[in-house]
């Protein structure tokens, strides 16, 4: 599942990866005419709309891209790098680009492409752009104000005009289509040419079209994964019998008595349940938690078998079926509800006088296994804790 | 003068708008499927920018809060960053392009009614305004617009607004620069 730095690249990688993400980045601007000055401008006199037929193709095909690899489980969207909004300063400092993109017939990156093809206007926009970011960096104190007001965070489109992804998906594509069909007609009026189609771009750019909107169908009415995955384990709940995983306390303190490393024991409830009471050595993995990625590694160690436990059969036995479902084939689930093993073992009730041999039996049985439970517990208080698993903010922006 | 060497000569077509916004597009899918970020280019520009000017004034970098945060966040200086890498990448694949689409070569490029001396001026100041819009903005049409549209950061596309909107909005005033 992506993305795959830092998971399965290293940092130290990443920076090749930068390289190459690099040379695509510059053939395809270079290939699509950026480095030409006249070109950029066009976009602003109406007589060459290159810029924003590359800029708007480009952005749809990675955001359509985007929305469908996280829509089958390939990227996972909540930890890709989401500009940040801080209001004022966008629109301030995008007006002075816009200024400087009209003045100076470049932005940063097609600056960069043209000189690196020999173009002294674009070289000199670079030099340019390192004295901005100079004045920037040695006048920060004048634009701190402004730089850092209105911090929204990372918010999305969707969000603030309060629609779906995908909805907001379709309207900009369907813009976008829009503005190169009437781009055209601007550019052949200011260009004072009649030029149609020809048929056969006709017949490619429809399926183009045509096959934008149909991944984009597709994200919006296919299931995704999760949800899939979810309505599998519902079906499940109801048929499938776990009788055979299910294992009674008894049992599972003599594991943790004798193998408490070869076992995971998670509870799934919620964190405060967990905070009042929890199984020695238990872990707590709240059960709408279970996929995220933190938790893979734990839930999927080979030589762990894992115990589930809640407040109540549903919930561990859901829990069971997701572990199943992710990978761990060696889970079990406990017969008993949290409270009722509290009960068992840690408020454990000494049998009446009148009571039979083998009443006193598993009373003594259970108070050795407490007390050796409560010694093993405070042996290992140090190494036992459960690595706090951190997810990476990946950093990204200019 | 053999014809077949003259076509060769000749700077070729540059590739169709569409399909090049398409590869464009993959690319920048491919980044943030691997890296979980898009691409950029302004923030190299910083970082060369702020690497200069620790080098040529140490005393005075130690001085300026800004730089000393940025070198905090840099541990292996500033430019052992993602983005100084991804514009060496860029210099690599345009210059390549150029050499296969024949449009290598020392060239100025500027509107009929001005002199070389003008547009060289005008790109500078033109780039000082981007640069010092770049920082206010977190990003340039790279980081901030296009990357931004692709993960539907409303500050991106908000910034990207703000960018084409002032530009036609100022086209009108500068149109002696490109314009006969």
């Amino acid at each position: 599942m992506g993305p795959l730095v830092p998971f399965i690249f290293s940092n130290e990688f990443n920076l090749i990866i930068a390289l190459l993400a690099g040379i695509g980045f510059g053939f395809t601007l270079e290939q699509a005419g950026f480095s030409s000055t006249k070109k950029l401008v066009g976009l602003f006199y109406g007589y060459d709309f290159t810029v924003l037929k590359v800029f708007f193709t480009a952005g749809i095909t990675a955001m359509i891209g985007v929305l469908l690899l996280g829509h089958f489980g390939l990227l996972d969207l909540s930890l890709i790098y989401v500009n940040p909004t801080f209001l004022k300063s966008a629109l301030v400092g995008g007006a002075i680009m816009g200024v400087g993109f009209v003045v100076g017939g470049f932005c940063p990156g097609t600056g960069i492409c043209a000189a690196s093809i020999g173009k002294l206007d674009g070289l000199a926009f670079v030099f340019g752009s390192g004295l901005g970011v100079l004045f920037f960096v040695e006048g920060y104190p004048l634009f701190e104000k402004i730089y850092l007001a209105d911090a929204w965070g990372p918010v999305l489109m969707n969000e603030k005009l309060g629609m779906s992804q995908i909805l907001f998906a379709v309207l900009l594509t369907a813009f976008a289509f829009a503005a190169f069909y009437f781009t055209r007609l601007i550019e052949n009026r200011v260009n004072g040419v009649h030029s149609k189609l020809p048929k056969e771009k006709v017949i490619i750019y429809s399926s183009a079209i045509g096959i934008a909107f149909l991944v984009l169908g597709i994200i919006a009415f296919v299931p995704d994964s999760k949800s899939q995955m979810e309505s599998r384990i519902n079906r499940q709940l109801n048929q499938k019998d776990v009788s055979s995983v299910m294992v009674p306390p008894d049992k599972l303190v003599t594991e943790i008595v004798n193998n408490y490393y070869k076992i995971n024991i998670i509870d799934v409830r919620t964190p405060e349940a967990f905070k009042a009471y929890h199984l020695p050595f238990a872990i707590n993995i709240p059960i709408e938690k279970m996929t995220a990625r933190e938790w893979k590694t734990i839930l999927n160690q080979k030589h762990k078998a894992n115990y589930f436990y809640a407040d109540d059969e549903q919930s561990a036995k859901k829990a069971y079926l997701w572990a199943v479902q992710l990978g761990n084939a060696d889970s079990y689930i406990l017969s008993e509800p949290a409270l009722k093993f509290r009960k068992m073992f840690t408020d454990l009730v000494p049998p009446g006088v009148n009571a039979s041999k083998n009443e006193i039996n598993i009373y003594n049985f259970r108070q050795k296994a407490a007390t050796d439970m409560a010694t093993l517990v405070e042996a290992l208080k140090n190494s036992n804790q459960p690595v706090e698993a951190k997810t990476t903010k990946i950093k990204g922006g200019c | 003068m053999n014809p077949i060497i003259l076509k060769v000569m000749k700077p070729n077509k540059y590739m169709n708008p569409y399909l090049a916004g398409f590869l464009l597009g993959l690319v920048l899918l491919g980044t943030i499927y691997v890296t979980g970020r898009g691409l950029g280019a302004s923030g190299a520009v910083k970082s060369m920018v702020l690497a200069t000017v620790v080098k040529v004034a140490p005393e005075h970098s130690a001085n300026t809060p800004y730089i000393k945060t940025y070198e905090e966040e840099h541990k292996g200086g500033p430019l052992k960053d993602w983005l100084v890498f991804e514009v060496i990448g860029v210099i690599i694949g345009a210059f390549f392009s150029g050499v296969i689409s024949n449009r290598v070569g020392i060239k100025l490029e500027r509107g009929p009614n001005i002199t070389n001396r003008t547009r060289i001026i005008a790109a500078i100041i033109g780039g000082a305004l981007f640069g010092l819009g770049s920082q206010l903005g977190r990003g340039c049409t790279s980081g901030a617009a296009l990357s931004g549209m692709a993960v539907m950061s409303f500050g991106g596309i908000i910034t990207m607004l703000a960018i084409f909107g002032s530009a036609y909005a100022v086209a009108y005033f500068f149109r002696k620069l490109w314009l006969k």
